[in-house]
């Protein structure tokens, strides 16, 4: 072996396989990517998705009936969502939501590749203002390669200052707002600053503020790369018809510069002039006409950077843009309407957003529970009759207190002792209370006789409300 | 080996074997070497926090077998500030137990809710080995949790129950009656107990033999009837409803009673019926205090529904 290769001659076709080494590039992080920004189409359309994150920072001032309309109240266990009251007994519907969510994400990636990542992801919209910002101080891409290899001078000092404090300034408005949801903007607002709130409070603030300042600061795409979990099963998900950004070889290639003197009737070039914009506006550094590849966040900005370019130059646009493989590659592409997946992930979404809706329309007002007495099942009282011992628990789901009024009902006669006053029920809270159920020998034809507890109130507005609990009566064998 | 090397601006480590065998270096992704020392000065930093290294042989003391850290967090101190809040929120009811009497603690729910859930354990510690943890009772032990108390279920009459013990008393009555005379007794009782009416021969011979001095002229325990409601009673069982007061009661049980009568030294097979006095004695810590009395009064008497 040693001598056929001394000298470092290689056998035939290893320099192919060097030359796709060559082609094989991993960001890892080394090199920061300063993405040209460029007005188009899809640029407008990332500001408008990225502007539904305005919800997030100006939802917790939203009052709905004296209250903030949307609250997560973890430590009296209330969820507020405008005019329904959620507790932690309703959580079922949360899975549901959750699965909602799930699928949608499963849907919009089979459908149109990582159109989240792209648009709405709050890495990806984050990291985009966090760049702004970077380029309104530092300059364009060029003059910011330049200032990073820059000597350090008073105003290299200032420059770089403005610009991480205004990054941590983000970072804490995020914590803050996150945090709003959860304590109340109001009283955030009256107890944060003067040191008023709980630890848990600071806690989070700070989390958010450092996490945002060094995730969308410094790791920016690094996040996309090695850390999203969902970027790397997006791969499972995408197939043939699913429409992503695409380079339209068969029309681009071969690429090249455009020459001296060469007119759109004699070039022998494709479409595509090698002017590398594509690239220079990649937010995680991809080149997209490799093909679809594990960077693509699917943003788009290559298309508007493309459109731009084959304007200038008079030929059609579209040389890269939203395309499934199939399309592109002069298949028929059926409908969407005609694909499997549409339907049975449609089946889900619509399946969990009814459980939903069917959750958040039925949600009673009272809750009851019977628990019966086991240590004794049941009693001997003096004049022979039997007695059992429930204790009850009333939920009370409303936003008032109320008298929660309990009968019993049953195909024998029952006596009812604990139960003559009504209990009163404080609002989000579970209300303990003793009944005594007592039945003449004479009616016991059975070692259990089945129960019903009938718990009933009348909200201030005077709508009644009613829950029923099954029980069941014990007694000695007859 | 690195001047000459035959593979320049391969990232290699200069190593080289067979003239083409070589190490390469890999270096892993930057920001992942950022974690890995992050990680590093965590524990760095989480070792000069907080308790970490186990005291060397020799300098532990028992107390102070680990290093401190300066923090000075340990588990059971944070377990003991938990245990100090509780007994904080306690403290506010207890306070407010201890101005009440035990009628007023169950007029207000939400003071009869804390007394009943905290005075369980109380009872699961003092009362419940002989009247079971329900107050279901066992045989021997009454039951707690009916309507048939031998002094007197008034919350008064518990609280004297708790605080000084009982303890019942009956003749035994073997060698005083006739054979016949205990049979005819007994089947008096059980007839009292299945109907509530007994026949003409044994209420006369109820009275003459004294039997109305302790279980009352009506045979139900009842001595008097004081103007508060309270009974007088020596404690002796009502013998016209349908609990016995020894079990399993009937024929057979009743004339074993009053062959061998309750509480009687030097009679082998008399029945036992004693209660404690818990204002003196309790397993645990000692005596019970007022306010724990208090608080299993009520308990006791929202057993079965209260009297
Ligand atoms: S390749 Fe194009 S669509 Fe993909 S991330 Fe880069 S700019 Fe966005
Ligand atoms: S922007 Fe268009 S023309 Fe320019 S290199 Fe990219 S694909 Fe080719």
């Amino acid at each position: 072996m040693s001598e056929n290769l001394s000298g470092g001659a290689q056998p035939a076709g290893m320099d192919e396989i060097y030359a796709e080494a060559e082609q094989w590039h991993v960001n890892t992080g080394n090199e920061t990517i300063h993405a040209k920004r460029i007005s188009g189409r899809w640029r407008t359309i990332k500001w408008l998705a990225a502007s539904v994150w305005l919800i997030f920072f100006l939802g917790p001032y939203l009052r709905w009936d004296g209250r903030q309309a949307v609250l997560f109240d973890i430590p009296n266990r209330q969820y507020h969502l405008f005019g329904v009251t959620v507790l932690p007994q309703d959580f079922w519907m949360l899975s549901l939501l959750l699965l909602f969510f799930a699928i949608l994400l499963a849907v919009a990636t089979a459908l149109a590749g990582r159109v989240y990542c792209g648009y709405f992801c709050f890495q990806t919209v984050w990291t985009d203002v966090f760049t702004l910002i970077e380029e309104k101080l530092e300059g364009n891409p060029a003059q910011r390669r330049k200032l990073a290899s820059a000597p350090l001078t008073a105003e290299k000092i200032r420059v770089k200052a403005i610009k991480h404090l205004s990054w941590m300034v983000i970072g804490f408005v995020t914590g803050f707002s996150f945090v709003a949801w959860f304590y109340g903007a109001g009283k955030l607002w009256q107890d944060f600053f003067v040191g008023n709130a709980n630890a848990a409070v600071y806690a989070a603030v700070a989390l958010f503020t450092v996490g945002t300042y060094v995730l969308a600061g410094w790791l920016r795409e690094q996040v996309c790369f090695w850390l999203c979990p969902y970027a790397r099963i997006q791969g499972v998900m995408l197939d043939r018809t699913t429409v992503v950004p695409t380079y339209d070889e068969g029309r681009g290639e071969p690429r090249g510069r455009m020459q001296k003197g060469e007119t759109e009737a004699t070039r022998t070039t494709g479409d595509c002039v090698d002017c590398n914009q594509c690239v220079a506006v990649c937010p995680t550094g991809v080149d997209i006409r490799n093909g679809q590849q594990e960077g693509c966040i699917t943003c788009g900005l290559c298309i508007d950077a493309c459109n731009a370019v084959m304007d200038k130059l008079g030929r059609p646009r579209g040389l890269i843009r939203y395309a499934s493989l199939d399309e592109i590659e002069g298949q028929s592409v059926p409908p969407m309407i005609a694909r499997p997946r549409v339907w049975v992930y449609g089946a889900i979404l619509v399946l969990a957003l009814s459980g939903i809706i069917y959750g958040l329309s039925s949600l009673a007002a009272i809750e009851l529970k019977v628990l019966h007495e086991r240590a004794p099942l049941f009693v001997q009282l003096s004049d022979g009759s039997i007695q059992n011992k429930y204790t009850l628990k009333v939920l009370n789901k409303t936003n008032e207190d109320l008298m929660v009024s309990v009968s019993v009902e049953a195909d024998v006669p029952v006596t009812v002792t604990g139960a003559e006053e009504p209990i009163a029920a404080k609002h989000g809270e579970v209300n303990p209370g003793i009944v005594f159920v007592k039945i003449d020998r004479d009616h016991l034809d059975a070692e259990s006789v089945p129960l019903t507890f009938v718990a009933s109130a009348t909200q201030p507005d005077g709508t009644e409300v009613q829950a029923t609990r099954e029980s069941a009566f014990f007694g000695p064998r007859p | 080996m690195a001047e000459n090397n035959p593979f320049p601006g391969e990232n290699n480590t200069g190593h080289f074997w067979d003239d083409n065998l070589r190490e390469l270096k890999n270096p892993p992704p930057r920001w992942w070497m950022i974690a890995f020392w992050a990680s590093v000065a965590w524990w760095v930093l989480y070792a000069i926090l907080y308790p970490m290294w186990p005291a060397l042989p020799g300098q532990s003391d028992g107390e102070n077998d680990f290093t401190r850290g300066i923090l000075g967090w340990t588990s059971i101190k944070e377990y003991k500030q938990g245990v100090e809040q509780v007994e904080a929120v306690r403290a506010q009811y207890d306070e407010q137990i201890a101005e009440m009497t035990p009628a007023e603690i169950i007029e207000d729910p939400g003071l009869l809710q804390y007394t009943l859930a905290s005075s369980k354990v109380l009872f699961g510690d003092y009362c419940a080995g002989c009247h079971g943890s329900g107050g279901q009772g066992n045989p021997g032990y009454p039951v707690l949790a009916d309507d048939d108390w031998l002094y007197g279920g008034s919350l008064g009459k518990i609280t004297e129950t708790i605080s000084n013990g009982r303890k019942g008393a009956m003749t035994a009555h073997a060698d005083i009656l006739t054979e016949a005379e205990i049979d005819q007794l007994a089947n008096f009782v059980v007839d009292l107990a299945e109907d509530g009416e007994g026949s003409e021969a044994g209420w006369a011979l109820y009275n003459e033999k004294g039997c109305q001095a302790c279980h009352g002229a009506e045979a139900n325990g009842v001595l008097a009837e004081l103007p508060n409601g309270d009974i007088v009673t020596v404690g002796a069982a009502n013998l016209t409803d349908s609990i016995w007061r020894f079990r399993p009661g009937g024929y057979e049980s009743a004339k074993h009673t009053i062959k061998y009568g309750v509480n009687q030294s030097g009679v082998e097979q008399t029945r036992d019926a004693v209660m404690p006095a818990f204002s003196q004695q309790g397993q645990l810590e000692g005596k019970l205090s007022p306010q724990q009395i208090k608080m299993l009064t009520v308990y006791v008497h929202q057993l079965g529904g209260g009297q």
